[in-house]
């Protein structure tokens, strides 16, 4: 699949190749073009979604390579060659261990009412995997403190934190 | 917790549940579209320029450079505006307070900083963002007044009264000689910092110009109807040329109540260039309109030697914008709450060059109930009462306001509960008595109080022959779990599984709601539809009762139930027959019914209607430091039934930490000398995050209330009033060291506060 992206005019874009929720695609980029701006604008991807586009609140959050980034902070061509959840992979990435329909930090996010109205809920989401992957947060204050990066003004932090826990005591998942 | 909300009509099998919400899985999985998502195939982008000053005009403005960036489509400025509509009236909306509203890029004049003086509109996202930072102004400067304490001198009683919104009631007693005259007296003066409401979704529209030339127009609206009259107005669109979405809005708090400039920017190119257009704003530029503004206040408070009030006397100055008398209820909530014979409550304006403020989050109660309470704590040392006791020794039993009784409160019982919960038995009464290792530890404990409101507001329900229901109304879901109740509320009300309904909202197709604001969506929603519902349970009965050997043939409606898509006897299960049987021996496509709903013209006459709660807060505070942390907050709410104690908690919740926010960490912070919020980022502007937030304990305690068939009283608002007050009253339990002036921070920890 090939895609062009950024704005016409006289600079080039540049190739890069990106594997996006199990998807390898080839990309004709602008090198402007945010990682988050090609998921939205470009790639009509937009579970991911933009809150401040300054790194601040979270929204943006996705894993690459199995890491929690903003993804607003990081140009597209910095990315060349990796491997890029977002929201609307993690469901996949659950498929591909075996387990069906949701990944289990969303099913927690449902049954513990993690969100109200959604907007950080993908950033919450992806952020709470890559946490899980890093494996530093045992308690709730450290699962606290390890996702103070991700902002949800409705306030729904301490389900939020219920759910991770939740999913950390059926052994994690990635 | 059940609700039998008609005794014909359903079981309650899923009102009052803990149902999980139904837009879940589209929130946790991406697929759930907001505003500024919504592609077109000719869809252009538009950047908002932001004015650098507060007042003055426009001396020059220079788009060439702009203009001449390939990608490019336009720029539009004052100079080159297309017309709209030369009325100020026209652009009030359906919440609009009195004034003239802002119109963007309508001349030089320049009246708030971030003020948008052009819009650039390009191909792609990022060359109009670039070519936004081309665009030359030059600017003829005055000096802007946005400081409300010191232009309190000016303040006036606005003329015009903002429509819903209670000016304070004539004075009754004699405060001030009662005041004089008291054994206790205790006088403050309280402030709080301006307030942005920062929603995650920043405020966005898209407006898809269809092939037949009429409009559909994704808005953050709280209520599509409000964007669709208000587009009416401005631009002459009959309603049949725009239609108007908003499935899902990323958080308002107020802020999606009235359209906000960037729709009017979208549309006003849309229609010029005749392309789609999509304008989404950036954080910064969400300082830009609307906020909770700063209302200075004095409290007095005189009280006989065992703490019962003598006098009350409640005084607040807001600010405004310069052209439209923005209002809000705070003085007025201090006369609710108490029981006393001289009372004076008193509020009144003063012009800002800011943007208009607006509804933020119980908009009054948070500024006012803060005063009230806190200065009712300080009454608790000053009389050596313990707080709670200060409060029930003058609890009222009638609204004084207006010299009616309360349709139902039971605020005594939430005290007792919440109390318990929270252990404050144990408290001891002493500042600086109480202490963990290094930290002080303060309990503190506050009042929160908000009106229980309906609106006229309809809903469409529609039964199709496979016995699935699709219902729903204008009104948005703003986070509140409103497409959860309403099917809750519909499956209930004809038998139905809970997959069975479908519940639409968000759209101008759907019958006519107002927007989702002041608490009222769940009593005004949720009645019209449980009419709806009711509407459709007739028409199925009667049509079953005609079938042939039916099992209903001599039966009441009165004596059936509607339960697992069947119409049942009641108490007789054998006679029954399902719904899909009926529609299909009856040969009928589809049953349709409009419901509608209004306050109750004679429950209003005899009573009045709040929700309230008793809030119980634990801080602990590094000395040396000045580091305040909220460790626990118990928040025990009386607001009649409980539809879903699931999503309700979480609007209490939310509603908490907001109010932990505004006790400890939101501040938009002017310089006064260009009039400008400093801190436009959430860098800056601190919002609670994840490691601010304690375990908070949520109790809904039973109260029966019968505004409306539902028993609700609505839970959006009273989550976060009071909130602040238990904080700071917690604050100074803990350091003996009163602070007047949220939030509070370090500096006023550690310096004269």
């Amino acid at each position: 699949m090939l895609i062009d992206s950024g704005s016409p005019g006289a600079a080039g874009t540049i190739g890069i190749s990106l594997t996006i929720n199990g998807e390898r695609r080839n990309i004709q980029v602008a090198p402007w073009t945010t990682l988050l701006d090609l998921l939205r604008e470009r790639l009509d991807l937009t579970g991911t979604k933009k809150g401040c586009d300054h790194g601040q609140c979270g929204a943006c959050t996705v894993l690459v390579d199995g890491t929690r980034i903003n993804s607003c902070l990081t140009l597209a061509v910095m990315k060349d060659g990796a491997e890029i959840t977002t929201v609307e992979g993690l469901a996949s990435l659950a498929a591909r261990e075996g387990k069906n329909s949701l990944h289990p930090i969303q099913e927690a996010f449902v049954e513990h009412d993690a969100f109200q109205c959604g907007y950080c809920t993908p950033g919450q989401l992806c952020s709470s995997v890559g946490l899980m992957n890093e494996g530093h947060a045992h308690s709730r204050d450290e699962i606290r403190e390890a996702m103070s990066g991700n902002i949800c003004r409705c306030g729904a932090y301490t389900n939020i934190v219920d759910a991770i826990e939740d999913v950390m005591q059926q052994g994690g998942a990635r | 917790m059940t609700v039998q909300f008609s005794p014909a009509a359903g079981r309650d099998r899923f009102v009052g549940q803990a149902i999980s919400r139904i837009d879940g899985p589209a929130k946790v999985t991406g697929l759930a579209k907001y505003a500024g998502e919504f592609a077109a195939p000719d869809l252009t982008y538009g950047v908002v320029v932001s004015s650098a000053v507060a007042k003055g005009r426009i001396a020059r403005i220079d788009a060439a450079s702009a203009e001449a960036v390939p990608g490019v489509v336009k720029v539009i400025t004052h100079e080159n505006r297309p017309a709209t509509s030369q009325k100020p009236e026209d652009y009030q909306d359906a919440v609009a307070p009195p004034g003239a509203p802002f119109q963007a890029l309508a001349s030089d004049s320049i009246v708030f900083s971030g003020q948008p003086v052009a819009l650039v509109v390009a191909e792609d996202f990022e060359t109009a963002r670039y070519a936004a930072s081309l665009v030359r102004v030059e600017y003829e400067t005055a000096a802007p007044l946005t400081d409300v304490a010191a232009q309190a001198g000016e303040a006036y009683d606005p003329p015009t009264k903002r429509n819903g919104i209670k000016p304070p009631p004539e004075p009754w007693g004699d405060a001030a000689g009662a005041f004089d005259a008291s054994e206790i007296r205790v006088n403050g003066r309280y402030r709080m910092a301006d307030e942005h409401h920062n929603p995650m979704e920043p405020h966005a529209s898209t407006v898809v110009v269809e092939k037949d030339g009429t409009y559909t127009v994704y808005d953050k609206i709280q209520g599509v109807a409000n964007t669709q009259a208000y587009l009416g107005g401005a631009f002459g669109l009959k309603p049949e040329q725009v239609r108007v979405l908003n499935p899902y809005l990323g958080g308002g708090f107020g802020s999606g109540l009235r359209p906000q400039y960037q729709l009017f920017l979208a549309m006003l190119a849309a229609k010029d260039l005749g392309r789609s257009v999509r304008v989404t704003l950036t954080r910064d530029q969400m300082w830009s309109f609307t906020y909770r503004s700063e209302a200075v206040q004095t409290v007095s408070l005189g009280a006989d030697r065992s703490g019962k009030l003598q006098a009350l006397k409640h005084d607040a100055v807001q600010g405004t914008s310069t052209y439209e008398d923005y209002q809000e209820v705070i003085v007025n909530w201090s006369g609710v709450l108490y029981e006393c014979d001289n009372v004076a409550l008193t509020y009144s304006l003063t012009k800002l060059d800011t943007p208009t403020p607006g509804d933020m989050r119980a908009p009054g109660a948070v500024t006012g109930v803060y005063a009230i309470e806190t200065a009712m704590d300080e009454l608790a040392y000053a009389s050596g009462q313990d707080p709670v006791q200060l409060r029930l020794k003058n609890y009222s039993e009638g609204d004084q306001t207006e010299d009616k009784p309360f349709g139902s409160k039971e605020l005594r019982e939430a005290f007792r509960q919440g109390a318990e919960a929270f252990g404050w038995a144990s408290r001891k009464p002493e500042p600086r008595s109480m202490r963990e290792s290094k930290e002080l530890v303060g309990w503190g404990m506050a009042t929160g109080i908000w009106e229980s409101m309906m609106m006229q507001s309809s809903a469409r329900a529609v039964l199709g022959a496979d016995g699935r229901l699709e219902v729903g109304n204008q009104t948005g879901d703003i986070g509140t779990g409103t497409y959860t109740i309403l099917t809750q509320i519909a499956a209930d009300t004809l038998g139905l599984p809970l997959d069975h309904v479908t519940t639409k909202l968000g759209d101008t197709h759907l019958a006519q709601a107002p927007v989702a604001g002041g608490s009222w969506t769940a009593a005004s929603s949720g009645t019209a539809v449980m009419k709806a519902c009711r509407d459709i349970a007739e028409q199925a009965f009667r049509l079953a009762r005609g079938m042939e050997n039916s099992p209903l043939a001599n039966v009441d409606f009165e004596r059936v139930v509607f339960t697992n898509g069947r119409i049942e006897v009641a108490g007789d299960p054998s006679k029954s027959v399902a719904l899909t049987d009926v529609m299909k021996a009856t040969g009928t496509e589809k049953l349709e019914a409009t419901g509608e709903a209004a306050p109750d013209k004679d429950f209003e006459e005899k009573y009045n209607a709040y929700t309230h709660s008793a809030v119980f807060a634990e801080v602990k505070i590094d000395e040396e430091l000045g580091v305040v942390r909220c460790t626990r907050v118990v928040s025990a709410i009386a607001a009649g039934k409980v539809l879903n104690p699931k999503t309700a908690r979480s609007q209490i919740l939310g509603g908490v930490v907001m109010g932990i926010g505004s006790a400890l960490h939101e501040e938009s912070m002017l310089d006064h000398r260009i009039g400008r919020f400093m801190n436009h980022n959430l860098g800056e502007y601190h919002v609670p995050v994840h490691a601010d937030i304690p375990d908070i304990d949520v109790i809904f305690v039973d109260e029966e209330d019968k505004a409306n068939p539902l028993g609700v009283k609505g839970l959006g608002e009273i989550g976060i009033v009071g909130v602040a007050a238990a904080i700071s009253n917690a604050v100074f339990h803990a350091t003996g060291k009163r602070i007047r002036h949220l939030p509070i921070t370090i500096d006023k920890v550690l310096g004269e506060g």
